[in-house]
């Protein structure tokens, strides 16, 4: 059940990306050029998500555990804020304000095989084994 | 740069898929419903938890184009850069990001800001920011480069 709730909850995921225009790089960037040629539409993909899941995780969060699985696997809300955090966020931003990619819409962006999304994402895969990797090396 | 058109209620109509979604797996699975977290579960070195259920997402995901297209009739509709190694620069970028910062804008972004968590909250200041000043300083400083 876990499974099937997990591909149903990435397709949802996924439609709500491209329908909010979030695969879109080119309104992506737009969104971020405040000042120039903005393009506001990406806040209100913010607000929908963050407006349904807000009240969302508060009901599923008062049950004792979730459908399939005997816990819940949510980090604390008052977990400490600590430099790798703002360090990894800033660079994030960086790389986001270039390309216009995130993790999920570049994903979702494979099937559509452009070479600067497939470069993109294998960029960003290789990243993220290297960091793993030194972190289980430690 | 690519003109785009203001559409404010279908991005409020995806953002609430988003937000059911992220609703979804956790009532389901439990866990945070956070791109650059569910993909890392499934590369190396391994032996994260619960790795059939975000293989699961993933394949969900990667479903959607198709899905899109069958549902619409039409293709999905995005600009791309035409430069690899800006892609591959950006790429290891998002990719070193996240990973540090444990979470992008679904994680930090949508389902930490839900739950009012202080570190989703400043990741999301920061990388929003840092986003808008690298657009700026391309766009606006550089001149602009043949992309998007």
């Amino acid at each position: 059940m876990g499974v099937i709730g997990a591909l149903v909850a990435g397709l949802v995921f996924g439609l709500g990306l491209i329908l909010s225009g979030m695969a879109d790089p080119a309104k992506v960037l737009n969104f971020l050029d405040v000042a120039g040629a903005w393009d506001p539409s990406l806040a209100f993909v913010m607000a929908g998500a963050i407006g349904v899941a807000a009240p969302g995780f508060w009901l599923v969060r008062r049950r004792a555990a979730p459908l399939a699985d005997p816990a819940f696997h949510v980090p604390p809300a008052n977990a400490p804020i600590d430099r790798t955090l703002l360090i990894g966020a800033a660079v994030f931003g960086i790389g986001w304000g270039l390309a216009g990619f995130c993790p999920g819409p570049a994903l979702v962006s494979v099937p559509l095989a452009a070479p600067g999304t497939i470069a993109f994402v294998a960029a960003m895969v290789a990243a993220i084994t290297a960091g793993s990797l030194l972190q289980a090396k430690r | 740069m690519t003109a785009t058109e203001f559409t404010p209620w279908a991005s409020l109509a995806g953002g609430v898929l988003i937000g059911a979604s992220a609703v979804l797996l956790l009532l389901v699975t439990g866990r945070i419903a956070g791109i650059s977290g569910i993909v890392r579960r499934l590369l190396p070195p391994y032996g994260a938890s619960a790795p059939l259920e975000a293989a699961a997402f993933v394949v969900g995901l990667l479903v959607a184009p198709l899905a899109w297209t069958l549902a619409t009739g039409e293709a999905v509709k995005q600009t791309v850069t035409d430069s690899l190694s800006l892609a591959i620069v950006a790429g290891l970028l998002v990719g070193a990001g996240v990973f540090a910062a444990r979470g992008c804008t679904s994680g930090h972004g949508v389902c930490g800001l839900a739950r009012l968590s202080w570190r989703s909250i400043a990741a999301t200041a920061i990388f929003m920011t840092t986003a808008a000043a690298t657009v700026y300083v391309v766009r606006h400083v550089v001149g602009g480069w043949p992309w998007a």
